[in-house]
């Protein structure tokens, strides 16, 4: 059995995790013609905007209801109308995704009221939904999970509805955040298995787009409002997303409890074994059997595997970031041959522990540390307690590997010291591939520097 | 107004000037717009901008995650010493901390920071919800100060309370409290400080090294490269000379006031404004050769920089340039810089700007320039389409609009990491107007194959 622990402490140095509104953000960029508003001060926007930016280095609009002295006191009504009349006649939107900030939340304004006056008063107005998310109530992965929760609970009509498997090509996938570029092979994936994929979020295109005649108000692409309609009408769906997946509410079991269809709940498929296990579910649900390519595709990955299987065995690594993706990630190490000695998110929801020991043998578990709640301070530390061959995380984990001197391997979010982030590749057999030659590669590369000899044939 | 695939907002149209056409009475100096996607940030952003390169400070930000994760290293303000300025501390407050009030965290907080890294001075900058929930912060600060013995300051930078420009203020007042009040005024002679200039990439290095070679002493700056010592001995200097005045010009006049220390504005943006920079401060103190060394300086350090902006200026010559930045003054300096690499600059706009600024900005700007304030993307992509911009001046949000659309960007904000100041920093300027401006890259655009 591995070791766990929440770190409590008073303060938080180097934060592993982002605040709720970005995970809001995130989501609502996912959704086609969506503009996302953030009930709170201008600021909130600004910083998620830059931050999201640098990451994506594409144009990234969020609007603020622009809190003033006022505003908190009077509470914010006002503004959020304001707001949304002016979005409305700027960015003309197919939907407006709206969360709240802590500010907002404290004072006490009452979202959901608020916007059924503004609904009674505009009557055309286009669907409104709304997240709660509050910084002080959860990580980014909270105002994530809880915005796509908020997207089918508001979107879709209530059940008890006997629509389900009128569609049945129809495959509704809930994933936790992933890559422009793993969720364009996510859809590949699923397409190849003879279904019609709705992916939520799919900000494949709007955060990953090709050249602009004007400025697009509404970048192309995204889970269009249609397509989040019709998923009613599926006859099973996806949650992928191990530590997700345990959460109360999943935005897959309410659109079960709407429209009756059959749930399934998996983590990332990241690695043959977790792959496998996607093929397999897929294949049963659609009766059609994996196709040759992508069973060629594994006997290459296997083979990848193989030939440089000697450069990873044995080694130790340290991986942080989301729950969902620490909980792919660290079986994948596995199946390669690598120690996980520490894996931790600053999230705190006490999922990733849960997942870790559904997800990884006994054995694989032994000597593992999972750290809830964590900031790079504690990581560093145990860092140099125990020192990992390497570390795998966000670019936030990079202070640490120059002071610790150990190699980061990028995965997640935010790549902000690196261009690529959003072409990062880890699902399926081949993304399992681009990651295990980006280990190794990143660990050739300091063997080779780190002897005086400096061998150019390896 | 120009053209353009959305209707622009009625509250937003008397923020968009176009000159040579009436008087330039710009609607400015007002609270953003609600949900028109304004490019500011808040009050918080404006404290951290100041008081973040402040090295061997604890930056402690009271509130939840978000604030302290978003400004977490972020910035090209280098430090010759220790880094403090570069880690991110937060709070990170909780439901049950919103309830029962934040103040015994932040305490235990401080005085974990404080034992764990040994800071010089410690500011706490209030978030949004701090007021709201009714924290003392000024209470936890004193008692923490009275504990540890090192200055302990409260920044008021409630993100809500206010703009940008209320940040800057707010810090300005939490380094005015750090100032020894028994320093002899003025007392160091052929001494400056220099305010508003944070020294990304190293832009203080070479200013301080033209005052050193001039023979002038930079008894502080603030607050690049700074540390907590050097500001507390500012009221020694006999001149501010101040850039960024948008930030500092306040605590300038409060300097005059309580020390009786005059100021001017300078900037050490292009070869024009630096070289007036440094004559300017010559000129103040009456010493025999000050002059003399000053205009030696400026020759040689234009002599060694002018051939390789020459090359540069023939590629350049009637290019188009549009640029939005933080305040008025870096736009004033930007358009002679770039007019000095023949470029002709058609749209300039600011986040904070006031009204006298604007109608500086109208007068130095050709007819025809669109003049704008807390402008959002959709307006800034309207105008450099518009105008057909072939370069964009601007921080990390703008540049993708400039990207998408296949214009050349320059990033003259805190992030960047390269030095723009002085005479070197001007060629770095140029060398990168060059790079982005004459890349292959740009014709496989659509829009650029149709024209």
């Amino acid at each position: 059995m591995f070791h766990s622990e929440e770190i409590m402490k008073p303060v938080t140095e180097n934060a592993c995790s982002l605040c709720a509104p970005l995970g809001a953000a995130l989501a609502f960029k996912g959704v086609e013609g969506c503009v996302p508003l953030l009930h709170g001060s201008q600021g909130c926007a600004t910083y998620i905007r830059r931050y999201m930016i640098s990451h994506f280095k594409e144009p990234v609009d969020i609007a603020s209801s622009n809190f003033h002295e006022d505003t908190a006191i009077f509470g914010g009504g006002a503004n959020l109308r304001t707001a949304i009349d002016n979005i409305l006649r700027q960015y003309r939107p197919k939907i407006i995704g709206i969360a709240s900030t802590c500010l907002s939340e404290t004072i006490g304004d009452d979202v959901p009221m608020m916007l059924k006056e503004i609904r009674k008063a505009n009557p055309d107005c286009p669907p409104l939904v709304f997240a709660s998310t509050p910084s002080y109530g959860g990580s980014h992965g909270e105002g994530y999970w809880k915005s796509l929760s908020a997207l089918v609970e508001q979107l879709l009509p209530e059940g008890p509805s006997n629509m389900a498997g009128k569609r049945e090509e129809l495959l509704p996938l809930f994933t936790a955040a992933l890559s422009p570029a793993d969720q364009r092979h996510l859809k590949d994936l699923v397409g190849l298995m003879g279904f019609f994929p709705c992916l939520v979020p799919d900000s494949s295109e709007t955060l990953d787009g090709g050249q602009w005649e004007e400025y697009e108000t509404l970048p192309r692409g995204g889970a269009s409002l249609e397509s989040l309609q019709n998923m009613a009408e599926a006859k099973a769906g996806l949650h992928l997303g191990a530590a997700s997946s345990l959460r109360e509410v999943s935005p897959l079991t309410i659109l079960g409890r709407k429209s009756g269809l059959a749930p399934h709940f998996q983590g990332l498929p990241v690695g043959i074994r977790a792959t496998d296990r996607f093929l397999a579910l897929l294949q049963d649900l659609s009766g059609q059997a994996i196709p040759k390519m992508l069973l060629e595709e594994r006997s290459r990955l296997i083979d990848a595997y193989v030939d440089s299987h000697k450069i990873v065995s044995g080694l130790k690594a340290m991986v942080f970031g989301d729950e969902d993706l620490v909980a792919a990630l660290v079986p994948f190490l596995a199946e390669i041959g690598v120690k996980t000695l520490v894996a931790a998110s600053g999230s705190r929801s006490g999922h990733l522990k849960k997942a870790l020991e559904s997800l990884l043998s006994k054995e694989e578990q032994e000597g593992m540390q999972v750290v809830e709640g964590a900031d790079y301070a504690t990581l560093e530390k145990l860092a140099e307690e125990n020192p990992p061959d390497f570390f795998m995380g966000s670019s936030k984990g990079y202070a640490m590997s120059r002071k610790t001197r150990t190699p980061l391997i990028r995965v997640g979010f935010p790549i902000h010291d690196r261009v690529g982030g959003p072409s990062i590749r880890i699902l399926g057999y081949g993304g399992a591939r681009e990651l295990f030659e980006r280990i190794c590669n990143g660990i050739l590369e300091v063997r080779q520097e780190a002897t005086g000899v400096g061998f150019s044939y390896l | 107004m120009p053209n353009q695939g959305f209707s622009i907002l009625e509250q937003r149209k008397n923020a968009i000037h176009k000159t040579g056409e009436a008087p330039c009475t710009l609607s400015c100096d007002t609270k953003s717009l609600a949900g028109s996607v304004s490019q500011r940030a808040c009050v918080f952003c404006g404290s951290r901008v100041v008081l973040y390169p402040i090295a061997d400070a604890l930056h402690l930000v009271h509130g939840p995650i978000g604030c302290a994760a978003y400004t977490w290293d972020i910035r090209g303000a280098l430090s010759s010493g220790p880094e403090l300025h570069r880690l991110s501390f937060s709070t990170d407050l909780k439901e049950k901390d919103v309830i029962f009030g934040g103040e015994k965290k932040l305490e235990a907080a401080l005085l974990h920071l404080i034992e764990k890294y040994a800071p010089k001075a410690a500011f706490v900058y209030s978030t949004c919800i701090i007021g709201i929930i009714g924290d003392d912060v000024e209470a936890v600060c004193r008692k923490v100060e009275a504990k540890t013995g090192i200055p302990v300051r409260p920044v008021h930078s409630e993100g809500f309370k206010g703009t940008k420009k209320d940040g800057y203020k707010a810090a300005c007042t939490a380094l005015f409290s750090l100032f020894d009040q028994k320093a002899l005024p003025a007392s160091r002679p052929l001494s400056i400080n220099i305010l508003g200039e944070f020294n990304i990439g190293g832009e203080a290095w070479i200013i301080k090294d033209y005052y050193r070679r001039m023979g002038i002493d930079v008894v502080s700056v603030m607050t690049g490269d700074s540390r907590v010592e050097e500001i507390m001995k500012a009221p020694e200097a006999k001149l501010n000379v101040v850039q960024c005045s948008g930030s500092m010009t306040g605590l300038a006049r409060d300097m005059e006031k309580a020390f009786g220390i005059p100021f001017i504005r300078v900037s050490y943006f292009g070869i024009e404004d630096v070289a007036k920079a440094l004559y300017d401060v010559a000129s103040f103190f009456e010493e025999r050769d000050l002059m003399e060394r000053t205009k030696d300086l400026v020759r040689e350090e234009i002599r060694a920089i002018l051939p390789e902006i020459q090359r540069y200026k023939t590629d350049l010559q009637g290019k188009k340039a549009a640029l939005y930045v933080g305040g008025a003054f870096k736009a004033f300096s930007l358009i002679r810089a770039l007019d000095a690499l023949g470029m002709e600059v058609v749209m300039a706009g600011t986040q904070t700007g006031a009204g006298d600024e604007y109608e500086e900005l109208a007068r130095i700007c050709k007819p025809g320039t669109l003049i704008v304030d807390d402008a959002n993307p959709l307006e800034l992509s309207a105008c450099v389409v518009e105008k057909g911009a072939d370069l964009f001046i601007g921080g990390v949000k703008e540049r993708p609009i400039a990207f998408k659309l296949g214009l050349g960007f320059c990033d003259h904000n805190h992030e960047r990491k390269i030095p723009l100041a002085g005479f070197e920093g001007m060629v770095n300027f140029a060398r990168e107007v060059h790079a982005t401006v004459t890349s292959p890259v740009f014709r496989f655009f659509d829009r650029k194959a149709r024209i």
